[in-house]
């Protein structure tokens, strides 16, 4: 359906209101801003404003986000998947924590903050020195270690062609053996009763979005 | 005959009790060992006065359905604010789901965006870039459609083993609701596509109002397909925590895809690579590589009852074994129930006829003879997939995509009524 109904519905938007909404940022760069930032300001910064939840080094308080670390354990019992270790752009990390960071308090970064950041989480990483400048210019020129550990959904090759075939109905098994039990963990939460709901003070502990 | 406020005399309760304990092991048509006083004594409800009609002008559920609840898992997330809920799928039946226990994701919070302060922006490669008022949304033609929605991350703390007791928690972060509103393709056409050019290799970057964006990219031809820009679900306004005023409706997709607060659409010569569809939403494989752009939810289903919450309390006999089944291919056509673990499979009976990418109920009307049993369920949907076991699975993606868990599950039903989630060979 190409040339549908126009019902004249709606108004042209206005070129500051798209500039101040659409900002995202592609992973060739485009839609990045003018500025920069270095990693020492970015340490600033990030101890600042990010560290309370991400560490001082970008290593990750109690259960908040690890930011760095994890190199080389995707294929790992048990991976950590941090901005070196797993994210294959760094549009993506300029672009989320311009956009959504820090929690709490989003949007409340200048450009030139988010590039510093950016910085300080590739230092973080290893992936740059602690001299290492940022800037619209030089921002395609850093590869992500793990840009290509990621392939389109192959479901339809790999899955689906194997598992649409007629089931079994009858002598599908010779014998059933239990293999694991929920109630050896012991983690499900018990009685609504006795658990504490979401209080006014929890939910308080997030800072008011500065507008 | 006065009574006190709460209804029943002490006469009353202590000849009930004596009942009670006579006939605990009644079964079938058994004669009763006495009369039974709520029968043979005038209840205060059949005599006094119920509340008048101007007590509820919006009634919440009767008291005694308290447990009826969405709960959360505290140590799943870091706080309450980024996290999940649970829909209490184990004590509802057919196919809607109440909006008041539906349950939750949020990345952060539910925000309260008034209508008045409610704009949609399309912008991009569009003929011209448009802002639209909620008011200006309801004067386009509507279409209704109930669909699941279903978060990758449902059944995701199961991949490494049975974790959580209860179908409420292994399968409850999915809900069913019906959708009125505009199709999307409407609103790319009103800001027109020519600019666009050749669509084929187009995407679309959807992203909410709130503090977290949640933006994604999604492909043209599904845009254009059966993409919902909703405002009601089940009838009334879409609640808070669901996305109110308006959210995007992605028959079949991930819920994460279903963006809340929908503040803009626009259109794209590629894909953003948000946080969204990088970091999270993308299935890690057993080599370490990882899955992306997982949209579609594959067929799936689970016995809601009996289950771990909703255990059998009335001995053998007559036992009405329940759940669901779903698939973002489409029609749910068959749904089989195993009860000895997969050995062997009969057909249930489907509540009606299953529809495009919603919830569809099942029955299998037993007569349960007190012996153990290992319950499980397994969809078929209209393209011929069969719901795997997580063995299966397991066997293609490892045990660390955290998303896009459709495996069979497994109730262990012991002699005395009790369920278990628990794994078999």
């Amino acid at each position: 359906e190409g040339g549908g109904t126009r019902f004249g519905l709606g108004r042209e938007a206005l070129p500051e209101e798209v500039a101040a909404w659409d900002v995202d940022v592609t992973p060739d760069g485009t839609g990045l801003p003018e500025g920069s930032g270095d990693v020492m300001t970015g340490e600033e910064v990030f101890v600042e404003k990010c560290a309370v939840c991400h560490g001082d080094f970008a290593e990750g308080v109690g259960n908040w986000p690890k930011l760095a670390g994890g190199d080389g354990t995707l294929d790992n019992a048990d991976p950590v998947k941090t901005v070196g270790s797993y994210w294959p752009y760094l549009s993506t990390v300029w672009d989320y924590v311009h956009r959504s960071m820090p929690f709490g308090n989003a949007q409340s970064l200048t450009a030139d903050e988010v590039y510093a950041i950016t910085a300080y989480i590739l230092y973080s990483n290893f992936l740059v020195e602690d001299d290492f400048v940022l800037s619209r210019e030089n921002f395609t020129e850093i590869e992500m270690p793990n840009r290509d550990g990621f392939f389109v959904d192959d479901r339809p090759q790999t899955e689906y062609a194997q598992w649409r075939t007629e089931p079994c109905m009858e002598n599908c098994k010779d014998s059933v053996e239990i293999t694991m039990r929920a109630t050896v963990l012991d983690v499900t939460p018990d009685d609504p009763s006795g658990d504490a709901p979401l209080t006014e003070t929890e939910a308080a502990v997030a800072t008011p979005v500065v507008e | 005959m006065t009574k006190d406020k709460n209804g029943a005399s002490r006469r009353q309760f202590l000849t009930s009790a004596a009942a009670l304990g006579a006939g605990a092991v009644a079964a079938g048509a058994a004669r009763a060992a006495a009369p039974d006083p709520l029968i043979t004594e005038v209840q205060p409800w059949a005599s006094g006065f119920g509340d008048p009609v101007d007590a509820h002008p919006y009634g919440t559920p009767i008291r005694f359905e308290d447990d009826v609840i969405r709960r959360n898992v505290e140590w799943l997330t870091a706080d309450t604010i980024s996290s999940i809920n649970f829909t209490p799928i184990h004590a509802l039946d057919g196919t809607i789901t109440p909006q008041g226990c539906a349950f939750e994701r949020h990345h952060s919070g539910a925000i309260e965006l008034a209508k008045p302060d409610f704009r949609l922006m399309i912008n991009g490669l569009v003929d011209r870039p448009l802002v639209f008022t909620y008011e200006d949304l309801e004067r386009f033609p509507r279409e209704n459609h109930v669909y699941f929605l279903e978060c990758a991350a449902n059944t995701g703390m199961e991949w490494a083993g049975a974790q959580l007791n209860g179908a409420q928690f292994t399968h409850g972060m999915i809900h069913n609701m019906e959708y009125t509103g505009v199709p999307l393709r409407t609103l790319l056409q009103e800001a027109g596509l020519d600019a666009a050019g050749d669509l084929a290799d187009k995407w679309i970057y959807v992203e909410g109002a709130d503090a977290s964006s949640n933006g994604r990219s999604i492909p043209m031809d599904k845009a254009l397909d059966d993409v919902l820009v909703a405002f009601k679900a089940n009838g009334e306004a879409l609640r808070k925590e669901h996305g109110y005023p308006v959210r995007l409706v992605v028959p079949g997709w991930e819920g994460n895809m279903w963006v809340k607060w929908l503040r803009r659409i626009e259109v794209m010569d590629r894909p953003v690579e948000s946080r969204e569809e990088t970091s999270k939403y993308t299935d890690v494989m057993a080599d370490g590589s990882a899955r992306k752009w997982t949209w579609v939810m594959d067929a799936k289903s689970v016995v809601t009852s009996p289950s771990p919450q909703s255990p059998i309390t009335h001995g053998p006999g007559p036992l009405v074994i329940t759940g669901m089944a779903w698939s973002g291919h489409g029609r749910i056509t068959r749904v089989d129930v195993s009860t000895d673990g997969g050995k062997t499979w009969q057909p249930a009976r489907l509540a009606k006829d299953g529809e495009n990418k919603a919830l569809t109920r099942f029955y299998l009307d037993t007569d349960w003879d007190g012996s153990e049993m290992l319950l499980q369920s397994r969809a078929i949907d209209e393209t011929g997939y069969v719901q795997p076991t997580k063995a299966q699975l397991r066997e293609v993606r490892g045990l660390n995509s955290v998303y896009h868990n459709n495996c069979i599950q497994t109730w262990h039903v012991t002699p005395d009524g009790k369920a278990e989630n628990v794994e078999v060979s």
